[in-house]
């Protein structure tokens, strides 16, 4: 399980004085998708944030492909292959619907993802890209945002809240759409509130409670109640 | 989707190609103006364009970069005294002088910018100023070019440029009109490039573009070099105009500074035309009220306000907004190239479920 790809070790991190994530460790292999459960406020968005750069850290307390990346800024982590859709999307209002796909692309890693592929995936968003990104509903921003995010060919995709405000529906065509994204060999890590969304597309989870990892283990032998102890922490 | 339709990307729309074709006759227009216009309004265009070319350089800084700078008279002062020690200290031609100013202005930048850009917001702003304030007080100290109380150029030097006076009116005009050329030309460019695409996109969320891969230093670095090189050309051809400089003038917050803004902010700050029709509007109003002296103040003021509460994104925010017009051809529109049958094509979507939006 452990190959080295990404390795989070012991990491800690503060907003100002406030200590939002202790002493957290997580391995994800290469190919591998692991889901972060918890419920709100337990650390899951501070952890996606410590491991693309968005908060610094002290370098040695992750590692991706053996190299210490906890201490780079979040381009430099970016142009190494790791991508995130974030929470609320974060689109770029004043850009087209390509516009924003192109700007995911402006890195420059060589992969299978283009336009035409990210069209292929999300045939609606052909439809609409020249329209300002803001301009389309909750679901087809989502999928501006990972189709963005895939334009950057990562070696590992970070969906943080990847249903989060999403009516049932565009959850589900998110859902189907997964298998397309990540079958390719992509490693994910995928933040979740549905539980049993997040064990269905997983191999592994983490459940976080109050910044502490409470649960990890295999999505297909972990049982039910084991989960809601470590949600809930009873 | 059906298959009847092909799309391509398109930048120009109608309107902008129209307007590229109109600008072209412009230029060609005012590049004659030595032949039609009499001496007064050709000094006044060159005014004009000086300062359409500074309040665009303004723009880039702080509509697209984020970079709202008050100091940028340090450059325009810069470049100015540049020329002036140039001409008069090496023999260099005054023609030459201008774009080794912008040279000077771009490196001296530099420095200042390392220096500056460990500021954020209101201190960034501040920041600028102070900087625009200690070179004041350095050209205050160059006695060779008079110290405190400044120096005129020389009568040889501007003979040089040309040997009649009406040539060397001609002459000034034309170096006028080419910068502010040059000045929307490489804006233009710069924002089309995909470099302009980052930009737009720091301005409109600086994190998400961070880790989308984005070097948000480096992309405002770039920005804030090249508006200081070309903003220290523009200082240099204006003292040239002038004939005179002194550090009161050269480094004026007023002239230099709050005009630009206000020319900016009125206009529509973050598109390129903003800046050419608010430095329109600023010359009319200029030109019809400066009789009134304090009074002309405080109607530029009470201008200022009144657009920023009715239009906050400035004259042509609204006119867009109204309008959907594009005249320079910056952002992509997809365009449909009908192949047999055409309408309905858009209908297919429309039935789709809108869901609420949560941010």
């Amino acid at each position: 399980m452990s190959d080295g790809f990404l390795e989070i070790d012991a990491l800690s991190s503060y907003y100002g004085d406030f200590q939002a994530l202790f002493d957290v460790s997580m391995q994800v292999g290469e190919g591998e998708v692991v889901a972060v459960i918890g419920a709100n406020g337990a650390g899951k968005t501070t952890l996606m944030r410590s491991i693309t750069g968005l908060l610094s850290n002290e370098a040695a307390m992750v590692r991706y492909r053996g190299q210490a990346i906890g201490g780079l800024r979040a381009d430099q982590i970016a142009t190494l292959g790791l991508s995130m859709v974030p929470e609320g999307r974060q689109l770029f209002p004043s850009l087209s619907v390509e516009e924003n796909l192109i700007i995911g692309g402006q890195i420059g890693r060589r992969g299978p993802w283009g336009l035409e592929a990210v069209y292929r995936l999300f045939p609606v968003l052909k439809e609409r890209r020249s329209q300002q990104s803001t301009s389309l509903s909750g679901g087809q921003q989502q999928m501006v945002a990972i189709g963005r995010a895939l334009m950057a060919n990562p070696d590992l995709l970070l969906f943080d809240e990847i249903s989060l405000g999403l009516a049932p529906i565009i959850i589900k065509t998110i859902y189907e759409a997964l298998p397309g994204i990540i079958g390719g060999g992509m490693s994910a890590i995928i933040v979740e509130q549905d539980i049993t969304r997040a064990i269905n597309v997983s191999h592994r989870v983490y459940c976080l409670q109050e910044g502490r990892v409470s649960l990890e283990g295999s999505s297909k032998t972990v049982s039910r109640e084991a989960i809601s102890n470590a949600y809930f922490g009873v | 989707m059906s298959d009847t339709q092909q799309y391509a990307i398109d930048r120009f729309s109608p309107a902008s190609r129209i307007a590229a074709v109109a600008a072209l006759v412009l230029i060609i227009a005012l590049a004659c103006g030595p032949w039609w216009a009499g001496r007064a309004d050709m000094r006044l265009l060159s005014e004009l364009f000086l300062y359409m070319a500074l309040a665009s350089l303004w723009n880039l800084l702080a509509g697209y970069a984020g970079l709202v700078s008050v100091g940028q008279q340090a450059f325009v002062g810069f470049g100015g005294y540049c020329l002036f020690a140039m001409t008069m200290f090496f023999g260099i031609p005054p023609l030459m002088a201008i774009p080794v100013a912008g040279v000077a202005g771009a490196l001296i930048s530099i420095p200042v910018a390392f220096l500056i850009f460990r500021l954020r917001g209101a201190y960034f702003a501040i920041g600028t100023w102070v900087i625009a304030e200690v070179f004041r007080l350095s050209a205050a100290q160059i006695s060779a070019l008079g110290g405190g109380s400044g120096t005129s150029l020389p009568v040889t030097i501007v003979k040089s440029i040309a040997s009649s006076r009406a040539l060397r009116e001609a002459a000034s005009y034309w170096m006028a009109l080419a910068i502010l050329v040059v000045v929307l030309a490489i804006v233009c460019l710069l924002l089309r490039s995909r470099r302009g695409l980052a930009l737009t996109a720091i301005r409109d969320n600086e994190l998400a573009s961070q880790s989308l891969g984005i070097d948000i230093w480096r992309a405002k670095f770039f920005v804030y070099v090249l508006t200081g090189g070309l903003t220290a050309a523009v200082g240099a051809l204006i003292f040239l105009q002038k004939l005179r400089i002194s550090p009161d003038a050269a480094f004026s917050v007023n002239d230099w500074t709050a005009f630009v803004i206000f020319i900016v902010v009125i206009g529509g700050i973050g598109t390129i035309e903003g800046p050419i029709v608010g430095t329109i509007i600023f010359f009319l109003l200029r030109e019809t009220l400066a009789d009134l002296g304090a009074l002309y103040l405080m109607i530029l003021g009470l201008v200022a306000i009144v657009i920023m509460l009715r239009a906050p994104k400035g004259i042509w925010g609204f006119v867009r907004q109204k309008t959907d017009l594009d005249l320079f051809a910056l952002s992509r529109r997809v365009v449909t190239r009908k192949k047999h049958q055409s309408s309905h094509a858009n209908e297919d979507n429309k039935g789709e479920p809108h869901e609420p939006q949560t941010t």
